[in-house]
């Protein structure tokens, strides 16, 4: 697979493992497999792959993750728009159903 | 699209085929170049599949109909429900970050639909691209009660054509099933949209280029605009195709990871093409000017292309932003100044 990582140094992704009880449930939600379970704890393996969707925030349900970036996507015409005040319709039709 | 009804204890659910025919085809090529776009949609609610009975599966989706197509399409010849959310004809994961498709609309669309009464079990399939709006946990607690339990949701697979393998192998979507993927034939999907999109921002550097083009030594005229503009006109085009077609297109292939640095490098490429084949006026303010000009528009352009892209993040875009942005705006001053001296020339 080619390797699509972004900046990986900006990524602003918080594990809390004293909170993580090892559901496994941000194994499942994550795009871009950046956690692995290691025994009774989730590991952030790949932090430099995650997009900040915050889709591993939302399904835990220990409160165990936090992307501090905030919610928005990562796109610059989003973020321009933004500027003006106008409502972004931001990311285009990807693969997903 | 519908082809009969299915007798439920609350009425009769619309049964919908699973083969596409070809105005659903036509209609799918149309969208992806934004013809109809925004009217794309189905009724939210719930639709069956074969003959679907109380333990059949139930499948959540959006109400955008390419995205409620790939579902019904992929589950021929099984017997399950859709659960169609109301997306306001959104994809599923532009819908999740926005929150349409999300925990709320879920557990509304639940009790709208009597879905309890439908099925006897509790478990829902989800796209798992939904994740980002809907938390598995919450749409449980919200949708218990004293006397019911609530709804499980099942992560299922990103692509509703990984929907059949993804049931077979018990429910356990494998690690590739759950990686959002950005190959050569996705990325190129998507320049349509992406090209109609930014049109107006193309329309408004030719509104530019043409009224600048007036300028020469003996003043302004617009009958030299006309002139002096049609060749500029066809660099930024091509300047324009570089970072939003090229750039895409090649991604993985141009070096650094920041998108407007990938644009800035194909810009100059571009001009060296287009030098080297003596294109260009050979004047050193001309060649000032496109060396500018043609990398600044490439790298803005390519830029753009974060938000189609499957894998950017916010912090990752405002910081290449943070950095070029004031690059590709001093490049643009610095290119049109040298563009006009070499008119007044
Ligand atoms: S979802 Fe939360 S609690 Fe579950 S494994 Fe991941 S971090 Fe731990
Ligand atoms: S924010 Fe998204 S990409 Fe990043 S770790 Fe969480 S689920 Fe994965």
């Amino acid at each position: 697979m080619i390797d699509f990582k972004y900046l990986g140094e900006t990524v602003s992704l918080i594990l809390n493992k004293e909170k993580c009880n090892g559901c496994g449930m941000c194994v499942k939600v994550c795009p871009h497999a950046v956690f692995e379970m290691n025994g009774s704890k989730a590991e952030l393996t790949l932090k430099d792959y995650c997009m900040e969707c915050g889709a591993c925030q939302l399904n835990c349900a220990q409160n165990a993750i936090k992307v501090t970036v905030g919610n928005g996507c990562g796109c610059a015409t989003g973020i321009i728009e933004g500027y003006f005040g106008v409502e972004s319709e931001c990311c285009s039709d990807s693969t997903c159903c | 699209m519908i082809t009969g009804y299915i007798k439920t204890p609350i009425g009769d659910i619309p049964q919908v085929e699973t083969r596409l025919n070809s105005k659903d085809i036509l209609g799918a090529i149309k969208v992806r170049w934004l013809i109809g776009r925004d009217n794309y949609m189905v009724k939210p609610g719930l639709y069956a599949v074969g003959n679907p009975t109380k333990d059949s599966n139930v499948f959540v989706s959006a109400n955008y109909k390419l995205s409620f197509d790939h579902v019904r399409k992929n589950l021929a010849g099984r017997d399950a429900w859709i659960l169609v959310l109301d997306t306001k004809g959104v994809n599923v994961w532009c819908a999740a970050g926005k929150g349409t498709f999300g925990t709320h609309e879920l557990v509304k669309r639940i009790e709208e639909t009597q879905l309890r009464k439908v099925v006897n079990h509790h478990r829902l399939i989800l796209p798992q691209l939904g994740a980002t709006g809907v938390s598995a946990h919450l749409v449980r607690q919200l949708t218990k009660s004293e006397s019911e339990k609530g709804f499980n949701v099942v992560w299922g697979p990103i692509k509703a054509a990984d929907i059949k393998p993804f049931l077979k192998n018990n429910y356990k979507a494998t690690t590739e099933m759950r990686r959002v993927t950005f190959t050569m034939a996705e990325r190129t999907k998507l320049l349509p949209v992406d090209i109609v999109y930014a049109g107006k921002k193309l329309l408004g550097a030719f509104v530019l280029i043409f009224l600048v083009s007036g300028f020469s030594q003996t003043g302004y005229s617009i009958t030299d605009a006309w002139y002096t503009s049609l060749p500029s006109i066809l660099y930024i085009v091509l300047a324009y195709f570089t970072g939003i077609l090229l750039t895409p297109i090649l991604l993985p292939y141009i070096p650094f990871r920041m998108f407007a640095l990938k644009g800035l490098i194909t810009g100059i490429f571009l001009f060296i093409a287009l030098h080297l084949g003596n294109y260009m006026a050979n004047s050193i303010y001309a060649i000032l000017a496109w060396v500018m000009l043609l990398p600044a528009i490439s790298s803005f352009m390519a830029m753009n292309f974060t938000g189609g892209s499957t894998f950017t993040s916010l912090s990752g875009v405002k910081k290449e932003m943070k950095i070029f942005v004031p690059i590709q705006i001093t490049m643009a001053i610095f290119g049109l100044a040298f563009y006009i001296i070499n008119l007044l020339r």
